[in-house]
């Protein structure tokens, strides 16, 4: 048995240790905001955040999770209105929406680091994110209209 | 050629029902099973006959459901054809929902791809639209006691003209309605026009994307349905072909949570040959389970077979004047060809494409109470219902598809192989199972674009005029293999041909002696069982088209523009006309201009080995075209030969944009998912296998490799067109025309690399 403080509440999970922290999130607790894309950590579509940074959490390990404060997109904000979320919402960011629970975890870990970045910094932190309906023009103003709004304009 | 598509829908006029059950209940909208019928909608309500094609329904809260049959894979469509809808109801947004609804028979032939949806159904959900609000307007004149003539209609009130007024609500909750309208009646509605629309042409916020930002949205991979197993696939040997002949469970019997094995040699749909699956109670355990499975496989007849062995059949049929049927042939090409001045020859390829899904194939089957239950996200559910009913051995009819959203489509979800195995796998262990295909499995076992194989040769002649164009187009047919009923005749009435393998090579430009002949590449048919991919055929047709008219103004001395303008004079049969190519082929000439005036073409100064490229289509259909243009500017490493692409200036006409912000992201995605391909993507084959892996070995575009885009929707007020495909087919020649312009390098084959720039440099 594993104890898991997955968005500030605690999960008791029976699986073995070495199961992958995206298959107990989402398939034993069935949190199925954090998606599955390709299993190796090269998509980004899993993204969670472990005590506050994001990590793709295909390549957590159970075991590993333990004792961390783990966020999800469901816990990102109580009302589903953090900044990103509301800037994804104000620009129309989302085609099928599948890889953005990750690309929103992402830029939200990236934003609470650095509230005011440039066009390249957005870049530099986006890019292992992959897009297929490649929203990548939207995404890059999402972030940008996020720090925004973190900024209080 | 291609005008009897429209029909595919499955939609025929007749009558128009609205009508109320009993008073209280809600209004429904439809069109009646029953041509002729007699009765009132009333009685056909009661028949149940009315309830065929129910689009719309309403609540007696005057809320609103537009019923959408089409698959949201995010393209937003249940926004832009619920605004087609709410337009002519004359209600308040606000009040407008959309739901979509599992298959059944009454919706018809249910597909979602070729940039069909809103141009198919437009006029159709307008008169849906308009036809429940004179229902609600005649009932809510009769209430308010005044003659119909004197009320208004406006976001969900009638009015009458001393101020007295109902809300649609109001209408629903007091009065009975009872209204048919005769297809004369129907047609016969005045239907607003372009200038005149409050709800179409707005951005309207997407319905969907609510719930994509919170992680509510429901896809395929997150159904959950009571007593599942999950179940992993070990992966085939081959793409197609293989059989397994034993597996060996005894190191998986070890795994905690382990739920045993199905060996499938066989499968009636032709889907593949054999499955191994690998069951867990959990997605961890089917997944160690798969690993430690030792099979043994017979690989097949393909396992010999490379990405070489496709190309050398293309070339070989090519080279074989039997081969194939024609598919276009206008004026004397044999005599233009023989009487030219000058001929100038080009050997075009594209290579084998992935879908890249960010969602891989998954599927959820359950059988209960006979009655089997599928879960997934589907642009074709009329087949996901006959093929997983096929592999079952059941009737159709006791196949539900149920469904979701999906990580997007691009026509990958056209094949029901999730399904199909899914259900296999759960007739065998006789538990509901969840199938999920793993990243690699996605990618190796896909129904790939087919590899592809052109040649296009031009004849000039003595006026130094362009009269004359061949063009041989070799590639896997995916309408033979998937739907073979979709098949056109060839012109020559030899055989069936698959237009949509071929289409695009049927252009504008008024080039009199032109041929197109169309051939299946039979060793890409075998090998890998080719799908349609986001725009399909135009992909590499106008690849080949555009490239090559580039060609032939160089080698003319003519600028690449003014030779397109010069050839779209919209004159014989491309004159165009109503409902869809009204302007003929000066809306391309027209989207030229824009494009070329927008990225400031043979203007804007360059630096050194930056160069613009530019490339024009009429897309996804030559009778349902969006006209578009793109200029591209690209810069070429003179040492690495590493092309790098700043930007992309687009233009569009798509004669009405129902929902502007939503068309401009369609252009934007597309945009780049044809750079992607052509500049990041490669799929290759070995010993009947894919190469790549994951994506460490496919590497589609990073937000960091994106260019700038400047995107112009040209609207004119003509029927609108579909928008998600038509800029995939022109990024490349695009692309392409822009590297030889900084560089010289002609490349003809995807993707364009530094190697493929520098060898062609080289005079390779």
């Amino acid at each position: 048995m594993a104890v898991l403080n997955i968005n500030n509440t605690s999960h008791v999970v029976d699986a073995p240790s070495d199961t992958k922290l995206l298959w107990v999130i989402r398939e034993h607790l069935r949190l199925t905001g954090t998606k599955f894309g390709c299993g190796v950590g090269l998509c980004g579509a899993c993204t969670v955040h472990l005590n506050g940074e994001a990590v793709r959490s295909c390549q957590i390990e159970l075991g590993d999770a333990e004792g961390v404060s783990i966020t999800t997109i469901e816990g990102l904000d109580p009302k589903g209105q953090h900044p990103v979320q509301q800037a994804w919402l104000e620009l129309q960011v989302p085609q099928c929406g599948y890889c953005q629970s990750g690309q929103m975890m992402n830029a939200a870990a990236f934003l609470e680091g650095n509230s005011n970045p440039s066009d390249g910094e957005i870049l530099d932190a986006m890019q292992g994110n992959i897009c297929r309906c490649i929203t990548y023009a939207r995404i890059k103003t999402g972030v940008r209209r996020a720090a925004q709004i973190i900024q209080g304009a | 050629m291609t005008k009897h598509v429209k029909n595919l829908d499955g939609i025929t006029r007749r009558e128009m029902l609205v009508g109320s059950g009993v008073v209280g209940v809600g209004l429904a909208v439809g069109y009646s099973a029953l041509p002729g019928l007699t009765g009132g909608a009333r009685e056909a309500l009661a028949a149940g006959s009315f309830n065929h094609q129910l689009f719309l329904t309403m609540d007696s809260a005057g809320i609103a459901t537009v019923h959408i049959t089409k698959h949201e894979i995010g393209q937003h469509v249940g926004t832009a054809l619920a605004q087609a809808v709410a337009e002519e109801l004359e209600i308040d947004w606000n009040d407008v929902r959309i739901d979509y609804p599992d298959s059944d028979e009454k919706w018809g032939l249910m597909i979602t791809g070729g940039s069909w949806s809103v141009n198919w159904t437009f006029d159709r959900n307008s008169r849906i639209g308009a036809s429940a609000r004179i229902a609600l307007s005649e009932a809510g004149a009769s209430l308010l006691g005044v003659p119909v003539s004197q009320v208004s209609v406006s976001n969900s009130v009638v009015s009458a003209a001393d101020g007295a007024s109902l809300t649609y609500a109001e209408i629903i909750s007091k009065a009975i309605i009872d209204r048919s309208f005769t297809e004369e009646e129907l047609k016969a509605i005045q239907l607003k026009k372009f200038g005149e629309y409050s709800v179409v042409g707005q951005s309207i916020d997407a319905l969907d994307i609510p719930t994509k930002i919170n992680g509510t949205a429901k896809y395929g991979i997150d159904v959950f349905v009571p007593n599942m197993v999950y179940g992993r696939m070990v992966t085939n040997p081959t793409r197609f072909g293989a059989v397994p002949i034993s597996a060996d469970d005894s190191e998986a019997k070890a795994i905690d949570g382990y739920a045993g094995v199905a060996v499938i040699k066989e499968d009636p749909t032709g889907v593949n040959t054999g499955y191994v699956i690998a069951f867990g109670e959990t997605y961890w355990a089917a997944e160690k389970a798969a690993a430690a499975m030792n099979v043994n496989w017979d690989s097949g007849p393909n396992a010999n077979t490379s990405s070489a062995d496709i190309v050398a059949t293309g070339r070989k049929l090519i080279s074989d004047d039997s081969a194939g049927f024609t598919w276009v042939l206008e004026g004397d090409p044999e005599g233009g060809m023989s009487s030219a001045k000058t001929t100038v020859e080009a050997e075009y390829q594209t290579s084998l494409g992935y879908h890249g899904l960010m969602e891989p194939i998954n599927a959820v089957a359950m059988e209960s109470g006979g009655v089997w239950h599928i879960y997934t996200g589907s642009q074709f559910q009329t087949r996901f219902v006959g093929m997983t009913a096929a592999a079952l051995g059941v009737d159709a009819k006791n196949v539900i598809h149920h469904q979701t959203y999906s990580g997007t489509g691009f026509g990958r979800r056209l094949e029901p192989d999730g399904p199909v195995i899914a259900a296999l796998a759960s007739q065998q262990i006789g538990r509901p199972v969840k199938l999920i295909y793993t990243r690699e499995q996605d990618l190796g076992f896909d129904f790939h674009q087919s590899h592809t194989v052109q040649k296009v040769k031009g004849g000039v002649n003595a006026g130094g005029q362009l009269d004359t164009i061949s063009h041989d187009v070799c590639s896997g047919w995916a309408t033979k293999r998937m739907a073979p009923g979709f098949m056109a005749e060839s012109v020559d009435k030899k055989g069936k041909i698959d237009q949509f393998s071929t289409n695009g090579s049927d252009h504008w430009y008024n080039i009199p002696n032109h041929y197109v002949r169309s051939i299946e590449n039979t060793t890409a048919m075998a090998a890998t069982p080719p799908g349609q991919l986001r725009a399909v055929a135009p992909t590499w047709t106008w690849w080949a088209v555009e490239s090559f008219i580039d060609e032939v103004a160089h080698k003319l001395g003519q600028d690449p523009l003014d030779l397109r303008l010069s050839l779209l004079d919209a004159s014989g049969k491309n004159v165009g006309g109503p409902p869809n190519t009204v302007g003929g082929a000066h809306r391309l000439r027209n989207a030229l201009i824009v494009a070329a005036g927008k990225a400031g073409y043979g203007v804007k100064p360059m630096p050194e080995n930056t160069a613009q490229g530019i490339a024009a289509v009429a897309s996804q259909e030559r009778g349902s075209p969006a006209w578009t243009a793109v200029v591209a500017e690209v810069h070429v490493d003179p040492s690495s030969g590493e092309p790098t692409l700043n930007k992309l200036t687009i233009a569009m006409d798509i004669g009405t944009a129902v929902n502007p912000g939503g068309v401009e992201a369609q252009i934007q995605g597309s945009a780049l998912f044809g750079t992607s391909r052509v500049l990041y993507e490669d799929v290759t084959m070995k010993n009947g296998a894919i190469e790549q892996q994951n994506f460490d070995t496919w590497t589609p575009m990073r937000i960091n490799q994106a260019p700038e885009i400047d995107v112009s929707i040209i609207q004119n007020g003509h029927y609108p067109a579909g928008c998600g495909e038509p800029v995939t087919t022109c990024v490349g020649p695009a692309i392409g025309n822009a590297v030889f312009n900084a560089s010289g390098a002609r490349v003809r084959s995807w993707p364009i690399t530094a190697e493929k720039i520098k060898a062609a440099q080289r005079g390779a």
